[in-house]
């Protein structure tokens, strides 16, 4: 397959998997917002906090209230981040690779896209409770993770978008995690709270995880939520379970045939995944659960530079270009 | 719902002859329309746009300040052409193209067309489309022009008259396509009922002529693209994808060893046959335009060295150029020794001096058209301008009279069409059918009609409020 093509199957992958997740973010802290006591403040710096836009959340000299955040995350163009800005780049890939589609995914993720754009024209963000757009948006995104899985033959290109999805869809889980570190409660001992497992429950819900916790772990504790989504073996949207999908994808990609990595991206992948199969939650939590999360998006990123080094990059004595995304 | 006759007397309409009857080969499709409520109709149309829409069949306009992407209009009413008439259009456009390959072929190398002062040397020679390096070559299989997209228009009489050549990279093939398969949807038990012939082996026959040109068994094909943001790229990745080829743009091809290569996810690979949608001088910045960004350095070796073939082969744009024009006639009669079966617009040259005082003389009635212009610009049209656009053109006219040839104002042919979901009204129309030379030349039965939307416009143009029709032409 072309690098070029590889390159944006790649990021079509990321871009719809950010899509997905950033209307989850705003949906977990709309969940949580409607939890509080009455005398509490709405939050939405942690959310900013997490998404890892705060910088240029910051510059904007915008206040903390739902509005902006709200408008800020989903619909502001200048944000390279927002669904608006991610939803439009997915299918800019789609369109420069629109031979390697199906017609159904094309013709769906042109309308999801449309859908936005109209959603933006309306202002949504100035709706009381704009859940609705945000649930749609995550419908649409898995209607067409429905319609892949049911008609894209598995070749290279298939590997190529499902690596983009799990990698993406890695660094989103471990920052949803961290929304809940930036969320302050009123005092050191609400900690175990019944507002603090409100807030766990609410995390776990915005992932579509609250029924397989339960059933796996019964009580709601912190270790246990942390454990499960960093972790746990057979949840989809652990970060364990993403990287090693990754990396299967990884290995299909290069045809290795099971001895181990063959490329940089292949090494990169396969420590990160391995230190998570190993690390206890105990751990992670005594020696910080939102540095460990900080070191995991690093990681996340050098794996994504290493495929880009491996796959995408124009060798020989091609012009340089670069192709980069983020 | 009712179709408004006003204005038909002085047009050819396709559907209703001069006593406002339907014409034979309409009578269906006509009472189904009288029979059918606005409503209904409004709905049909409404259904076409959705469609069209979610399909992403859009193109880019230049000079376009609000978002870069249009949906061209498909007018939900058909251009029926019945099987005699389409007889002639098919025995004439193969004519025509076996005598410009022949053309082509004998200007790049004996010349003796120049030589016997059929058409004058200078005129060739000196045009800008004149490609000095290919100066000697004959492309594989010694076919110039693979693909061709002709422009017809049809008279007060309802005779069809070629209006222009295309044998650069002539657009507009995936709208033919793709809005059969919509038109399909609207009007299901009339398909059949009325004997439509097929369009959709289209990209196969595409595939298959591409395959022709390379004598591998199993060559490799790509379709190469200026990329995302050309006006057609919808096409190019469309015909990619119907074709189950490669879609490719410069970056992606590197030539080593007079081969050109394609770079991928496991290394180099060799390509064979490239549909090119980029223009010749833009192919290749060491061979032509330096200052390409779209090209590949070193395709031009490569392909005189016979690594790869090009469709259409470059240097075919000498051939379509608005002055050239003129001499198909006197070129198909030197070639092939034939009368031509369709006829030109009649052309005065600005070039000849007894043409130009002509032109000059009678401007307010002539379209002036620039040689090598396209897509509806650089022309203007006599009647519809005024005084000082007149004089304008004059002058343009008087310093490079080369550069434009002037033509009879055409009474194009009407199609009644859906104005405003209100009223159907008849619109002007051209035709532009498609054909293929590979093993044979072979036009395809079916073609993009353009229609101008606004009342009494010429223009048929996507560039410049044209829309379209989907064309059927019957067995």
């Amino acid at each position: 397959m072309l690098s070029r093509v590889a390159n944006s199957i790649y990021w079509l992958g990321r871009y719809m998997e950010r899509t997905e997740n950033y209307a989850r973010f705003i949906n977990v802290n709309f969940n949580l917002m409607l939890d509080l006591p009455p005398d509490l403040k709405e939050q939405w710096e942690p959310l900013i906090m997490a998404t890892g836009d705060h910088e240029l959340y910051k510059s904007r000299n915008l206040s903390y209230n739902m509005q902006e955040v709200i408008y800020f995350l989903a619909f502001d163009q200048s944000n390279p981040n927002s669904i608006i800005s991610s939803i439009s780049k997915a299918r800019e890939n789609a369109r420069m690779i629109r031979e390697n589609l199906t017609k159904e995914t094309w013709e769906k993720l042109n309308e999801t896209y449309h859908f936005v754009n109209k959603a933006s024209n309306e202002k949504v963000w100035k709706k009381e409770d704009p859940r609705d757009f945000f649930e749609e948006v995550k419908s649409q995104i898995l209607l067409l993770y429905g319609l892949a899985d049911n008609t894209v033959a598995r070749t290279e290109g298939w590997y190529f978008r499902q690596l983009g999805q799990y990698l993406e869809r890695a660094d989103k889980t471990s920052r949803i995690l961290d929304v809940k570190y930036h969320i302050l409660l009123p005092s050191a001992d609400e900690v175990g709270s019944p507002l603090d497992f409100l807030h766990w429950m609410a995390l776990l819900k915005s992932v579509t995880a609250f029924n397989t916790y339960r059933r796996l772990y019964g009580n709601i504790s912190p270790s246990g939520v942390v454990e499960f989504l960093l972790l746990n073996k057979y949840f989809p949207r652990s970060v364990f379970f993403c990287l090693k999908e990754a990396e299967q994808c990884l290995y299909k990609i290069s045809g290795a045939n099971g001895d181990g990595y063959t490329n940089s991206a292949e090494k990169a992948m396969g420590e990160l995944r391995s230190k998570l199969e190993f690390d206890d939650v105990n751990d992670i939590i005594s020696s910080g659960l939102h540095e460990y999360i900080e070191h995991l998006q690093i990681k996340i990123n050098n794996i994504s530079n290493k495929i880009n080094d491996n796959y995408f990059q124009i060798k020989d004595n091609f012009a340089s270009q670069t192709m980069g995304q983020e | 719902m009712k179709v408004n006759h006003e204005h038909q007397h002085s047009f050819y309409d396709e559907m209703y002859d001069e006593h406002q009857t339907l014409r034979d080969h309409y009578s269906s499709f006509g009472a189904f329309i009288e029979n059918t409520s606005a409503k209904k109709l409004n709905q049909l149309q409404y259904s076409a746009d959705k469609a069209q829409m979610a399909m992403g069949m859009t193109f880019n306009v230049y000079h376009d300040k609000e978002g870069s992407e249009k949906i061209l209009h498909l007018d939900i009413i058909p251009r029926i052409i019945p099987g005699n008439d389409w007889h002639k259009i098919n025995e004439g456009l193969k004519q025509r193209i076996t005598a410009l390959n022949l053309f082509l072929q004998d200007i790049y190398n004996d010349q003796k067309i120049l030589k016997d002062k059929v058409v004058p040397s200078d005129l060739i020679l000196g045009s800008k489309d004149f490609l000095k390096p290919c100066m000697g070559l004959t492309p594989p299989k010694g076919i110039w022009c693979h693909i061709t997209g002709t422009d017809l228009v049809r008279d007060n009489n309802g005779e069809f008259y070629i209006l222009e050549d295309n044998l650069r990279c002539p657009s507009g093939v995936s709208y033919m396509l793709e809005s059969r398969e919509i038109i399909k949807r609207a009007y299901p038990d009339l398909f059949n009922k009325l004997g439509v012939r097929p369009v959709s082996d289209y990209p196969a026959k595409l595939l298959e002529m591409l395959q022709f040109l390379s004598d591998k068994p199993k060559p490799k094909i790509g379709v190469l693209t200026p990329g995302v943001y050309n006006s057609a790229y919808f096409e190019h990745s469309y015909l990619a994808q119907q074709m189950g080829v490669e879609l490719v743009s410069g970056l992606d091809l590197m030539v080593k060893d007079k081969k050109v290569y394609m770079q991928t996810t496991k290394g180099l690979e060799q390509i064979d046959v490239l549909y090119r949608r980029i223009d010749d001088t833009f192919l290749d910045p060491q061979a032509f335009n330096p200052d390409s960004m779209l090209g590949v350095p070193g395709l031009f070796e490569a392909y005189k060295a016979g690594n790869i073939a090009l469709a259409n082969a470059p240097g075919t744009g000498v051939a379509d150029d608005k002055a050239v024009y003129a001499y198909v006639p006197k070129i198909i009669k030197y070639y092939l020794d034939q009368d031509p079966i369709l006829h030109n617009v009649p052309t005065f040259l600005c070039r000849e001096e007894k043409d130009r005082n002509h032109v000059l003389e009678n401007i307010a009635d002539l379209v002036v058209k620039e040689t090598n212009a396209a897509g509806g610009y650089g022309m203007m049209i006599g009647p519809k301008a005024d005084a000082e656009e007149h004089e304008k053109f004059r002058q343009l006219v008087k310093s490079n009279p080369n550069n434009y040839i002037a033509q009879p104002t055409l009474s194009l042919s009407t199609v009644p069409s859906i104005v405003d979901n209100k009223t159907i009204e008849g619109r002007h129309v051209d035709l532009r059918p498609y054909i293929l030379y590979g093993s044979e030349v072979e036009v395809i039965p079916g073609a993009l009609t353009r229609v101008a939307l606004k009342k009494g416009s010429l223009v048929v143009n996507s560039s410049q409020g044209g829309g379209s029709k989907d064309t059927w032409v019957l067995y």
